[in-house]
């Protein structure tokens, strides 16, 4: 077991608002009244709007650009193209800027931007997008992932080539290991494109600011990486881009990449004027990354008693057309490909691809999702050819802590699988459906069944995510703390640069600092890049690292706070409860506000977990991931097995979370992560056909309703990690992975059907 | 892009008249979705609010028993104040997206915009509904819902004519209404199917949605049951004569692969739930019959 760790505990009370309360998030009541301002509700006098031409044609060159037309429209105040960008006209969210701030004579995907307008009425920008005359030569796309690694160079679809990354993971010898195989099983599964569907549109406002450089106020989950792209294409110093969180309308990773920031930014600095761009949901759907589609193939052999001897795997990811986060993703799929299972002997070839399909990126579970879903059939393929079940294979397999991982990476800290897997066993199933209420039936309302041919299906799923930034990455996030006393009160602030995208952080910091430093009030300051980088809001990081960072400043605030008491009272043995300074010796001294006085106390500190290797490109071995964290779940449905529609009746969930610091919020992530993964399961694609989108919209993109996620129960452990603040393990992410292949499990042990693609449709399970 | 707001149901009529080019406004559920989706260049030239025209937002009965439904009656009250004597119907509204929805749309607005896929067209068929045109110009124009589609998102209305109401029977004997969608509520139909037996008649009305060009009847079914059904000594319908029903119901389709589903699935669906619905339908006459005696 590890080590003990430090309780924070000791400072702050129970019932405080500190660390493991459950405080009342302060957009909790706005967002729910419909009162909360999103970025597109932001406006400011004077301001011009901006709309962004967009290529109807997944691959085309454009043969001739005409603005003039559209110049001429009356109230419209400027139309850009590539040949108007300040400063680089490319740009990239992993250090490869390869995306063209506005196409450059060739469009590379369906939605690319190629021409800017900005004009006094949102209607009057969109009539001069349309009287741009754009002429295209159609050019034939490349869309298909296994064409792309059979002829890399004949389907290069950009400079930097057809295929992004090849990782592959190379552990023992599989070929002799197949030759002792008992039982053999094997799949080739598909995962379609998942869109983060966020409900906020990209939104935001840019400003030309007096020094000669532009404010921007936009909707971000990385406000200093964004800075660190916008700056350049724009042509000012990184100092002259000031950026504000704007209100957040959820991200999903959906955020990490650019949309409207360059693009807004020129029409303000080129028209010396507020611009506001604010995209429909149409548009949207074209203005960020999506979650890679997968197309993978996995042979599994094994003793006939379930034990694994070998995995051979070939895992291909289409990246669209340009680079964004694929690298990563990719590296992810790799070293994450065969799960949370003991395997000697392992074979991944991972790759990500250029296509001119719609470009993807980072979403909620980056790269281990896809992987998942393949990874876990097979486990229940080998269950079923072993004659085990599922969870007594998962079981006789499961990694603990001191296991290594396909990448050799050794896991130091706890890994509960099998109990995990035991306490999910152990956990009541519910009840048959009560069919007089159609709302419990598959097909709701619409009354599809009154119970004809209805069967239930159990199904289970694991899953395991890498927390914080892998492979080398220097990850770090910054805060600043200042306690002073305001009214005649101690009262703190903190400021990081972290983005609350409506997972809850604002409200963990504050409980962070009020447990740190004992007072009750803590306001949180705007995030802005006035402060020191705090990471993105993604890979399940912000509660480890700008919690961290907090922590850490917390911990330097109370240190020069407890100096000053020390040289006043003369006393060392100081520690903070709850407002006051307390010697062990003399009891308590003095309150916070009395030490304070007219002087306040801010220090600012930056946090890093522990460093992270590349993979090795030719074996995939190396201490890629800081930190690692599972989730198992069970799903019970319901299918109308002639119909083929599905109600997923109840989903259970044991997720491992070092140390819960907020149960309310944990249980949103948990159930937000669940319901995410059972969109992908059953109903959530973004269908392509040769390039082109077929279903941009919610008519069409469908996400599930409250009646098609279930109650959840859920039991959540706390094994701390010692090498994270207050022991705690990412969270957000490790649900998205298990509930999906749960659910098709179950949908599999209702109909029998093999179901190797998600999302499973009615027609895959009447056909 | 005008926006016309008339008060009243002749001022709607005469403005319809002068601007014959303006779109209707009826709840707004589907045409806003239509503007937000298309370009500035597929705008059309001005809205018509029909919203705030009180004459519509009423129903009566007629001397007849006929139920004259407004066309500005949303489906929140179709279902509260007609799902007695509209159970088809009223069970269709159900269906219809969120409860704002549905406190928004109307029945007259599904009939405006005549998607194949709407979810009141197949009840209105297979119940014989009647739709009541009006124009300034002509006056009322009955035209009965099997004439009504005429193509995709297509209608027999006249450039100056607007919905007035729609008349129906109360219904006679039970009615169902089934539709498929991949998700369990807030969907757009993938094919959908309403049956309602007319037992004084000895006939059965169908309505197909969402697998035609058109909604549409599926007569050759109609018939078969007209004269397969034990409308006389209501005995146990019989497995093989559902099963033919159904296989009638997915011959009338005429369904296309799309986003939302493949022809071959919404044929498969069509027939099931053609005779699940059928099924219900029976045994509900079926038991009508034991509580009267």
């Amino acid at each position: 077991m590890a080590a003990p760790i430090e309780s924070p505990g000791r400072v702050a009370p129970p019932g405080r608002g500190g660390v493991g309360d459950s405080p009342v998030r302060p957009d909790g009541t706005l967002k729910v009244a419909g009162a909360f301002a999103f970025a597109s509700d932001l406006g400011i006098d004077g301001m011009l709007w901006g709309a962004t031409l967009r290529s109807p044609h997944p691959r085309a060159r454009i043969v001739s650009l005409d603005v003039g037309p559209a110049l001429a429209v009356p109230g419209v105040r400027a139309v850009l193209t590539h040949e108007d960008v300040p400063g680089s006209r490319h740009f990239g969210i992993d250090g490869l800027a390869d995306q063209p701030v506005l196409a450059i004579g060739e469009v590379r995907h369906q939605g690319e931007p190629v021409a800017l307008a900005a004009a006094d009425h949102p209607e009057t920008a969109r009539r001069a997008l349309a009287a741009i005359a754009v002429e295209y030569e159609v050019l034939e796309p490349v869309t298909d992932v296994r064409a792309v690694i059979a002829d890399p160079e004949g389907n290069r679809v950009q400079p930097l080539g057809g295929i992004t990354r090849y990782q592959p993971v190379r552990v023992g010898d599989v070929a002799a290991a197949r030759a002792e195989a008992e039982v053999v099983v094997s799949g080739e599964f598909e995962v379609g494109m998942q869109d983060q569907a966020f409900l906020g549109p990209e939104a935001g406002l840019a400003i030309p600011a007096e020094d000669g450089g532009i404010e921007l106020l936009v909707s971000t989950q990385w406000l200093h990486n964004d800075l660190k792209q916008i700056a350049p294409c724009l042509g000012l110093p990184e100092d002259r881009v000031h950026m504000t969180l704007a209100g957040v309308g959820g991200a999903f990773g959906g955020r990490e990449d650019l949309s409207m920031q360059i693009h807004a930014g020129m029409l303000a600095l080129h028209t010396g004027r507020p611009v506001k761009m604010s995209y429909n949901r149409y548009e949207s759907f074209f203005g960020h990354v999506h979650r890679h589609p997968a197309s993978m193939r996995y042979e599994y052999g094994a003793t006939a008693d379930g034990r694994l001897l070998y995995a051979d795997v070939e895992i291909v990811l289409d990246g669209g057309a340009y680079t964004s986060s694929t690298l990563n993703v990719t590296g992810n799929a790799a070293s994450l490909g065969v799960g949370p299972y003991e395997i000697p002997n392992i074979r991944i070839d991972a790759y990500g691809v250029y296509t001119n399909n719609p470009p993807c990126g980072a979403m909620r579970g980056f790269g281990a999702v896809q992987a998942c879903f393949a990874y876990e059939a097979m486990m229940d393929r080998l269950a079923a050819a072993c004659g085990l079940t599922p969870l007594e294979v998962r079981r006789r397999n499961a990694v603990s802590q001191g296991s290594r991982l396909a990448t050799g990476q050794v896991i130091d800290s706890p890994a509960p699988l099998a109990e995990m897997l035991t306490r999910l066993e152990e956990m009541p199933l519910p009840p048959a459906a009560d069919t007089s209420d159609l709302r419990n039936l598959p097909g709701g309302v619409s009354q599809t069944t009154h119970g004809e041919g209805v069967v239930r299906g159990v199904g289970y799923g694991v899953g395991i995510k890498n927390i914080c930034f892998s492979e080398g990455f220097d990850d770090y996030s910054t805060a600043r703390v200042r306690l002073e006393v305001i009214g005649g009160a101690a009262t703190a602030l903190v400021h990081t640069a972290a983005a609350e995208v409506g997972q809850g952080l604002v409200t963990v910091q504050e409980q962070i600092v009020r447990t740190e430093l004992g007072v009750r009030r803590v306001t949180v300051a705007p995030a802005d890049t006035r402060v020191g980088d705090a990471g993105s809001s993604s890979a399940s990081r912000q509660s480890y690292m700008s919690g961290g960072a907090v922590k850490a400043a917390c911990e330097a605030v109370r240190g020069v706070l407890l100096e000053r008491a020390a040289a006043r009272f003369g006393h060392r043995d100081l520690s903070l409860s709850d407002g006051k300074v307390v010697s062990r010796a003399a009891g308590v001294l003095a309150s916070v506000e009395d030490v304070l006085g007219d002087e306040a106390v801010e220090e600012t500190r930056e946090f890093r977990h522990r460093p992270t290797q590349r993979m090795d490109p030719v074996t995939g071995q190396g201490d890629s991931h800081s930190q690692l964290a599972l989730c198992v779940h069970r799903a019970v449905v319901d299918v109308d097995t002639e119909l083929g529609l599905v109600k997923v009746v109840e989903m259970a969930a044991v997720q491992d979370v070092g140390r819960i610091l907020n149960r309310t919020a944990l249980e949103g992530q948990i159930h937000g992560g669940s319901a995410q993964g059972l969109g992908l399961a059953l109903m959530e694609e973004i269908v392509v056909e040769d390039g082109v989108v077929r279903n941009p919209s919610f008519t069409d993109y469908l996400i599930p309703t409250i009646l098609d996620m279930p109650p959840m129960r859920l039991d959540i452990l706390e094994y701390p990690d010692p090498a994270a603040p207050y022991g705690l393990r990412g969270a957000g992410e490790p649900p998205t992975l298990s509930s999906t292949p749960a659910i098709v499990a179950a949908v599999r042990d209702a109909t029998g059907k093999a179901l190797d693609r998600v999302p499973v449709r009615p027609e895959h399970l009447v056909a | 892009m005008d926006f016309l707001r008339p008060l009243t149901w002749q001022d709607a009529l005469a403005a319809k008249a002068a601007r014959p080019g303006a779109v209707p406004i009826q709840g707004g559920t589907d045409v806003m979705v239509e503007i937000n989706f298309g370009s500035a260049a597929r705008r059309p030239e001005a809205l018509l609010d029909l919203n705030p025209v009180r004459e519509l937002a009423g129903h009566e009965e007629l001397p007849d028993g006929t139920l004259r439904v407004g066309a500005g009656v949303p489906y929140v009250r179709l279902i509260a104040e007609l799902g007695d004597r509209l159970p088809g119907l009223a069970q269709a509204s159900r269906t219809v997206g969120s409860p704002q929805i549905r406190n928004r749309g109307t029945a007259g607005g599904n009939l405006g915009a005549a998607s194949p896929a709407g979810d009141c067209h197949p009840p209105l068929l297979a119940c014989g509904a009647v739709v009541e045109a009006e124009s300034a110009a002509r006056g009322t124009r009955l035209i009965p819902a099997a004439d009504f589609y005429t193509g995709v998102k297509r209608n027999a209305l006249e450039p100056d004519e607007l919905i007035r109401a729609i008349r129906i029977a109360p219904a006679s004997g039970p009615q169902y209404f089934a539709k498929i969608g991949t998700r369990n509520a807030m969907v757009i139909a993938v094919c959908s199917f309403a049956i309602a037996l007319h037992p004084r008649e000895r006939r059965v009305g169908t309505g197909i949605g969402s697998a035609a060009p058109t909604p549409l009847r599926a007569t050759a079914a109609e018939e078969y049951l007209s004269t397969e059904l034990d409308w006389e000594g209501r005995g146990p319908l019989p497995d093989a004569v559902a099963r033919r029903f159904g296989e009638f119901v997915r011959e009338a389709a005429a369904p296309i692969d799309d986003v939302r589903g493949t022809a071959g699935y919404r044929r498969h669906a069509l027939a099931v739930l053609a005779r699940r619905t059928l099924t219900w339908a029976w045994n509900d006459h079926r038991a009508a019959r034991k509580e009267v005696s």
